[in-house]
């Protein structure tokens, strides 16, 4: 398995305070990596580091490297980065419009006109997503008519439909009933076939489930990044161990 | 506890009455404008009233075609659309998305002054100020016309439009922005393809308000538009609006019951019956493309 993502020595200020602390990561390709910790330790942060998204807001400085495939993402072109590394937030945020319009959303800002090859978009992003089936059928209705487990998959859609090589996911599952949760689970199964996978978790049985690699994060350090099965049954950090044995967070 | 009760229902009572009196004054004013106009129709027919071309009810011999004032009060208000909405929207979209906090702070008071500005003071701006450059620009222009009347209603409804659509575009989740950043768009996509058609509808009620206030406008048009009711669709030439002409009148030493000052009734009536319908379409739009984010 190769590298996609190295993080070298990130150090990240919000104003005066030192949200992330010389974090290193690898993240490696066509695998789930779960970022895991207690709120406010500096995932979700973190994560938005990877697509640049903490450039819209003032006020943050980073220091240290971040690459993709071997480059510097800051020498990156942002849109282009974008379209390579997507983002799926935490609460569904679906564009006010019709299902397939908020598919084609992506693909038609960067250039596709065809209706054909439009159609083909929609249909290929929504079953990998998992939701073609249950909307194929009404693909003009407006996106928010759906439940909020199929409007999270539609995200998912929407960023597949870019076809992004990293899929980032903020807690993409912690505003979804246990049911939804469930069916975004068995997706990152397929989803990591063909694309590298970041996701933070607050649920740890969702790390253990799901992901290949976890990173263990407190107060903005990583404290530990292993196998996921290292990490949940021979964690070499004490406070790891606390955590994943439910004495904090 | 029946005290209470007491007092929440008489509470309840006097709001009604003060929520009444605005319902109340409307009904007034439409009934007053109702029976004289009623009895300007006895005099002049309907079809004269919006078939002749001209409005010369003040001279003999007389005319009663309310088409060159309606086509006056057009020209005002689509000259005054063509600077406030896209002035307005401009303005909008950058306060809401492009400008940094501090500069907001320091914009916005001062657009919200434009719109503090007493409108007579538009008027001799417009009179003394806007008339002489278009007049440089153009020779031809007459002293008193359209053009630069509808300039300053346009300037002086750009607070409306930007005020209130910055207002939607702000209620624009962020979420939906980085959502939309997320898969690669740029700054102008993300405020072209999603504020934008998020907050649409309020948009657009704030361009019908825009417009409304210019049909209705009176003082600017009153100084600097001039008074020579003409169907034409020359700016640069000397006109007259439905309010314009009602000002002129009311002013005037016309007798009252004349058939001379009912026209004034007949007049306002049009006028009420435009910004009607545009509060009508206004309220249409809202309905159609209103989004809900949750």
């Amino acid at each position: 398995m190769s590298l996609k993502m190295k993080i070298n020595h990130l150090n990240l200020h919000y104003g005066d305070f030192h949200a992330l602390k010389d974090v290193n990561i690898d993240i490696t390709e066509n695998a789930v990596t779960a970022l895991i910790g207690p709120s406010g330790c500096g995932k979700s942060t973190f994560i938005r580091t990877l697509n640049r998204m903490n450039d819209l807001i003032d006020n943050v400085t980073i220091t240290g490297e971040i690459s993709l495939e071997g480059i510097d993402i800051k020498k990156c072109d942002v849109i282009e980065l974008r379209k390579r590394v997507g983002m799926v937030f935490q609460k569904p945020n679906p564009f006010p419009m019709s299902i397939y319009e908020n598919v084609i959303y992506g693909p038609k800002i960067h250039g596709a006109k065809d209706k054909k090859v439009l159609d083909a978009i929609v249909e290929k992003s929504l079953r990998g997503a998992a939701l073609w089936e249950e909307v194929k059928d009404r693909l003009h209705k407006p996106a928010l008519g759906l439940s909020g487990g199929q409007q999270q998959r539609l995200c998912i859609a929407r960023v597949l439909a870019v076809e992004p090589e990293v899929l980032l996911m903020d807690e993409p599952t912690s505003a979804l009933d246990p049911a939804s949760t469930l069916k975004i689970e068995d997706l990152m199964e397929q989803l990591k076939k063909e694309y590298t996978v970041v996701i933070v978790t607050h649920n740890m049985q969702q790390a253990g489930r799901i992901s290949d690699f976890t990173s263990f994060f407190l107060n903005g350090e990583i404290i530990e990044s292993d196998k996921t099965e290292n990490i949940f049954y021979k964690p070499r950090d004490k406070r790891t161990e606390d955590y994943i044995t439910g004495r904090f967070g | 506890m029946n005290y209470n009760k007491l007092v929440d229902n008489v509470i309840k009572r006097i709001l009604l009455l003060f929520a009444a009196i605005s319902v109340i004054t409307t009904i007034a004013i439409v009934f007053s404008l109702l029976g004289e106009t009623v009895s300007f129709f006895k005099e002049v027919s309907i079809v004269e009233f919006f078939t002749d071309t001209r409005w010369t009810p003040l001279l003999e011999p007389k005319h009663f075609g309310i088409l060159p004032l309606i086509c006056g009060t057009l020209l005002i208000t689509a000259g005054a659309s063509l600077i406030s909405i896209p002035i307005g929207l401009a303005s909008a979209v950058f306060l809401s998305e492009y400008a940094g906090n501090r500069t907001r702070k320091i914009l916005k008071p001062v657009l919200e002054i434009l719109a503090g500005i007493p409108t007579i003071v538009y008027g001799y701006f417009a009179l003394v100020t806007i008339t002489p450059i278009l007049q440089r620009l153009i020779p031809q222009t007459n002293i008193f016309n359209a053009a630069s009347a509808s300039i300053a209603v346009g300037i002086m409804t750009i607070p409306m439009v930007a005020s209130l659509s910055e207002d939607a575009m702000k209620a624009v989740p962020n979420a939906l922005r980085h959502g939309a950043f997320a898969i690669g768009s740029t700054k102008f996509e993300v405020v072209t393809k999603i504020v934008i058609p998020s907050a649409l509808s309020s948009i657009l009620a704030s361009f019908i308000l825009a417009i409304s206030r210019a049909i209705g406008e009176t003082m600017i048009v009153a100084l600097a538009a001039g008074s020579t009711p003409k169907l034409t669709l020359n700016p640069l030439e000397s006109i007259q609006t439905i309010t314009g002409y009602i000002v002129q009148v009311s002013m005037g030493d016309t007798p009252r019951g004349s058939i001379e000052s009912r026209t004034i009734f007949a007049a306002g009536m049009v006028l009420f019956m435009m910004t009607l319908l545009m509060n009508i379409i206004s309220m249409l739009i809202v309905k159609k493309f209103r989004r809900v984010y949750d």
